[in-house]
């Protein structure tokens, strides 16, 4: 396992564990939870905290027929798919989230791709490729960003990432990720709100780049 | 994968279910009983275990689901669900890492979010099975101690911290309203933390190059 150095936070975490995540951001955290274990072990001490909050819940009686319905089921057999795998630098969920096939790149300009995962009103979660050097065009945003390094690695003002880690990036960061030289960067980027650029004519854009 | 795989009690299990019939005896009151319970789901497929876990988290998990909205019937679709794949999935159970509560609550949570936003929630890639199976009763203990530590710590908290920490941990709030000062015990999280880890990179030597 590669060394990671950004992580999860723990209110994002809290909020993971509680299923209050929106679905960009959950992919985001899941993905990084399978390429780091420390995060993994430390989403198990909250879900520990999530089941002792659960013990201590008042009980609400349930249908008196329900437990003799489950029971009956208890020998049904059941099919169980087998567990979701990955495949090269696409962890289980994300690859899952790619309809297990290899994403499909819209260019971008300058040799910089995207492949849009989901984008409505929960936010939106796309790949990002950045050739080798290249600087992702410069931008703040409206909310949360979350940006997972899944190939390669960037560098910002806030230091610098590689495979597996995490930026989390508030409204009030203006970055300009750069791509390290060697392998092209790509990341995992999730937002809550459509990503502003600095310069006129990428804001013409937006709307159509969706970026 | 469910059908009770014959190397599962027949092969090296045979050992860990001496340790557990062991462990069930009154004589370790160290195990919680819904550890107990689920361990005999897990490793007997015993439906006198399971018939108890129902008892105990159908209604709870029933006053949760209501808690985030459901209506009363559909509470009660959700924990069918749920108690089926807590007897379905038991072999997935590690006693060595989760707590019951918390793993039957994910079950339930899941089977949620996919019923009700209609979207697969995205969940970390399932690691290999630990190689060993043996059940480590000196680990499983100190984890429940950590955890009845925990227990303490929530115990102390002020009503207005506590109602912040339910109201996070059951989805009450965003991931921007959960603040650090919602009270938690951080702390007694980070032993259980250390003891986890210690675990999981036990179990993951040899599995991983």
């Amino acid at each position: 396992m590669k060394r990671i150095n950004h992580h999860v936070s723990e209110e994002l975490l809290v909020a993971y564990a509680a299923g209050a995540l929106p679905y960009p951001f959950a992919l985001v955290v899941a993905t990084h939870l399978s390429m780091c274990d420390e995060c993994r072990v430390r989403l198990a001490a909250h879900e520990t905290m999530a089941g002792l909050i659960v013990e201590e819940t008042a009980a609400m009686d349930v249908d008196p027929g329900l437990k003799s319905r489950v029971l009956a089921m208890l020998d049904e057999p059941a099919p169980i798919a087998p567990p979701v795998q990955g495949a090269g630098i696409f962890p289980a969920p994300l690859f899952e989230a790619l309809n297990f096939e290899p994403p499909r790149w819209k260019h971008l300009g300058f040799g910089s791709r995207q492949s849009i995962l989901s984008d409505d009103n929960k936010g939106s979660v796309r790949l990002l490729y950045i050739p080798a050097g290249q600087a992702v065009p410069d931008h703040g945003h409206n909310g949360l960003e979350l940006t997972l390094v899944l190939q390669g690695a960037f560098s910002d003002s806030t230091g610098r990432f590689g495979v597996g880690d995490l930026e989390i990036a508030n409204d009030d960061l203006e970055h300009t990720p750069i791509a390290e030289e060697g392998e092209a960067c790509i990341c995992l980027a999730a937002t809550d709100a459509s990503l502003r650029f600095n310069s006129l004519i990428p804001r013409l854009l937006q709307p159509i780049l969706k970026i | 994968m469910f059908v009770l795989d014959d190397h599962r009690i027949a092969g090296p299990k045979i050992g860990a279910e001496r340790t557990v019939s062991r462990v069930a005896e009154p004589s370790r009151p160290e195990f919680s009983e819904q550890t107990v319970w689920m361990i005999a789901v897990r490793s007997n497929r015993d439906k006198r275990a399971f018939a108890k876990l129902f008892d105990y988290y159908a209604p709870r998990i029933k006053a949760v689901l209501m808690r985030s909205g459901a209506s009363s019937a559909m509470a009660e679709d959700i924990v069918q669900d749920t108690m089926l794949t807590v007897w379905r999935k038991a072999d997935q159970f590690d006693p060595h890492r989760a707590q019951v509560s918390g793993w039957v609550f994910q079950i339930a949570r899941n089977r949620q979010i996919d019923i009700i936003r209609k979207e697969r929630r995205p969940v970390p890639e399932e690691l290999a099975p630990a190689e060993e199976t043996e059940v480590d009763a000196a680990h499983i203990v100190a984890l429940e101690q950590e955890t009845q530590q925990l227990r303490s710590a929530l115990e102390k908290l002020s009503p207005n911290q506590r109602q912040m920490l339910e109201k996070a941990y059951l989805g009450e709030l965003s991931h921007t309203e959960i603040q650090a000062e919602t009270g938690m015990p951080l702390g007694t999280i980070k032993s259980r933390i250390r003891l986890g880890l210690e675990r999981l990179r036990h179990e993951l030597k040899g599995n991983r190059s």
